[in-house]
């Protein structure tokens, strides 16, 4: 915390581009102290995460290895849950219909969690950790844990912050599963191959955002 | 493919999709509240050009017989698609995390984001125990034919034929691009 601190207050002193380049505009819409990449740049960084990833293996998808994580933690309290099968296509069966839907798929990589899905989602972790390393030696500015937007809205909450997001996810995840894709498989990947389940889940997805955001965060 | 070229792909693709979710601010529920509530779409212009631009390589990969159509794939088109969606919508409000975006966060380290992935996994279980009271039912039944896509890809059913899918493949993926240029950032302000 103290060092953070003491980034911070030697950034005002003149390291920090925000407070030395001279071209940097500060209005309350334009202002952006986490150096966020440009609308350009970030869409030309996101474009080639996703056609890398179609070139290489498969589209992006993130919402499924939520699935397989649950299937992992149910394993170690049950063993019928997952069971080696020859007659299914995956080669295993499951006590549980949705881990046993397509061939017995996602019962597969249950059993064999080392599997690109799992690592990739993995992985994402230790990228968010990257990119936050780097942003901060840019910008010196410390990671801050409540957003300012619940700060506006909803004062220093802390708890009621958690609460939210806890409830974000669930409801966020039990979608992206109805669904078959969460904003990576459906929006992001489904719309870049113009598909039409893509393109509606999108304005299904806004459809709902938007007014909930407009009405919850006021201020 | 062997085991550990694919953990190896998955490893680097996943850890730099995680960097760029994070570099991009998808990763800050600031910037992804304030662009569902329509104050800062600094975002929703990085996510139509990142569609756009991507879009437009893809079918030119394609076509040039670079990528493999194999590579593919396209989600089925149902009614849980929009109902999903809708729920999806509704949760990624209350938070301003969605699946992707609140693992690469709880990567930098922010604590709400843990708690979002701890009711995602509850979500998604929830999901996988009731699956079988409505695997059977209508919101599940593929729409137009399932696996359908506005142009021909080689791997789903074309709304277009393939005379005119070049051409709409392009004008959807510039149109894309042409949105993200022309959207201001702060469509509205708050008071």
């Amino acid at each position: 915390m103290t060092k953070n601190i003491e980034i911070l207050s030697s950034s005002v002193n003149g390291s920090d581009p925000q407070f030395t380049d001279p071209d940097f505009t500060y209005s309350s819409m334009t202002k952006n102290p986490y150096q966020y990449w440009s609308w350009l740049s970030g869409g030309c960084a996101l474009a080639v995460c996703f056609l890398l990833a179609v070139i290489l293996v498969k589209p992006i998808g993130v919402s499924t290895q939520f699935v397989i994580a649950d299937g992992l933690l149910a394993n170690l309290f049950s063993e019928q849950l997952i069971v080696e099968d020859n007659l299914t296509k995956a080669g295993y069966q499951s006590s549980n219909a949705y881990l046993e839907k397509s061939g017995g798929k996602y019962a597969a990589a249950v059993a064999k969690p080392w599997n690109y899905g799992f690592v990739f989602v993995l992985s994402m972790l230790l990228g968010g950790w990257l990119g936050r390393t780097w942003q901060y030696r840019n910008t010196g500015m410390p990671l801050q844990q409540l957003p300012e937007i619940h700060i506006q809205q909803f004062g220093r909450t802390p708890s009621l912050r958690y609460l939210l997001t806890f409830s974000g996810g669930v409801i966020v995840l039990f979608g992206a599963r109805l669904a078959g894709g969460c904003t990576s498989g459906h929006m992001m990947s489904g719309m870049m191959q113009t598909a039409v389940s893509g393109y509606l889940f999108t304005i299904a997805v806004f459809a709902a955002a938007i007014p909930t955001a407009i009405i919850l965060y006021r201020r | 493919m062997e085991l550990w070229l694919e953990l190896g792909l998955a490893a680097g693709l996943g850890t730099v999709f995680g960097l760029v979710l994070q570099r991009v601010g998808a990763a800050d529920p600031n910037k992804i509240i304030g662009m569902l509530r329509l104050t800062d779409l600094h975002l929703m212009k990085t996510i139509l050009a990142g569609v756009g631009i991507s879009s437009a390589l893809l079918f030119a990969g394609l076509w040039a017989g670079v990528i493999d159509a194999g590579h593919l794939s396209i989600k089925s088109m149902s009614w849980a698609v929009v109902v999903g969606g809708l729920l999806l919508g509704f949760g990624w409000a209350l938070g301003g995390f969605c699946p992707g975006t609140g693992v690469a966060a709880a990567g930098s380290g922010r604590i709400d984001a843990v708690f979002f992935i701890l009711g995602g996994l509850v979500g998604a279980g929830l999901y996988m125990v009731m699956f079988n009271s409505f695997a059977d039912s209508y919101l599940l039944e593929p729409l137009l034919g399932g696996k359908v896509t506005l142009v021909v890809t080689g791997k789903s059913t074309a709304l277009i034929n393939a005379e005119w899918s070049a051409i709409v493949a392009i004008t959807v993926a510039f149109l894309f691009f042409l949105i993200a240029r022309l959207i201001p950032v702060g469509l509205r302000k708050l008071r």
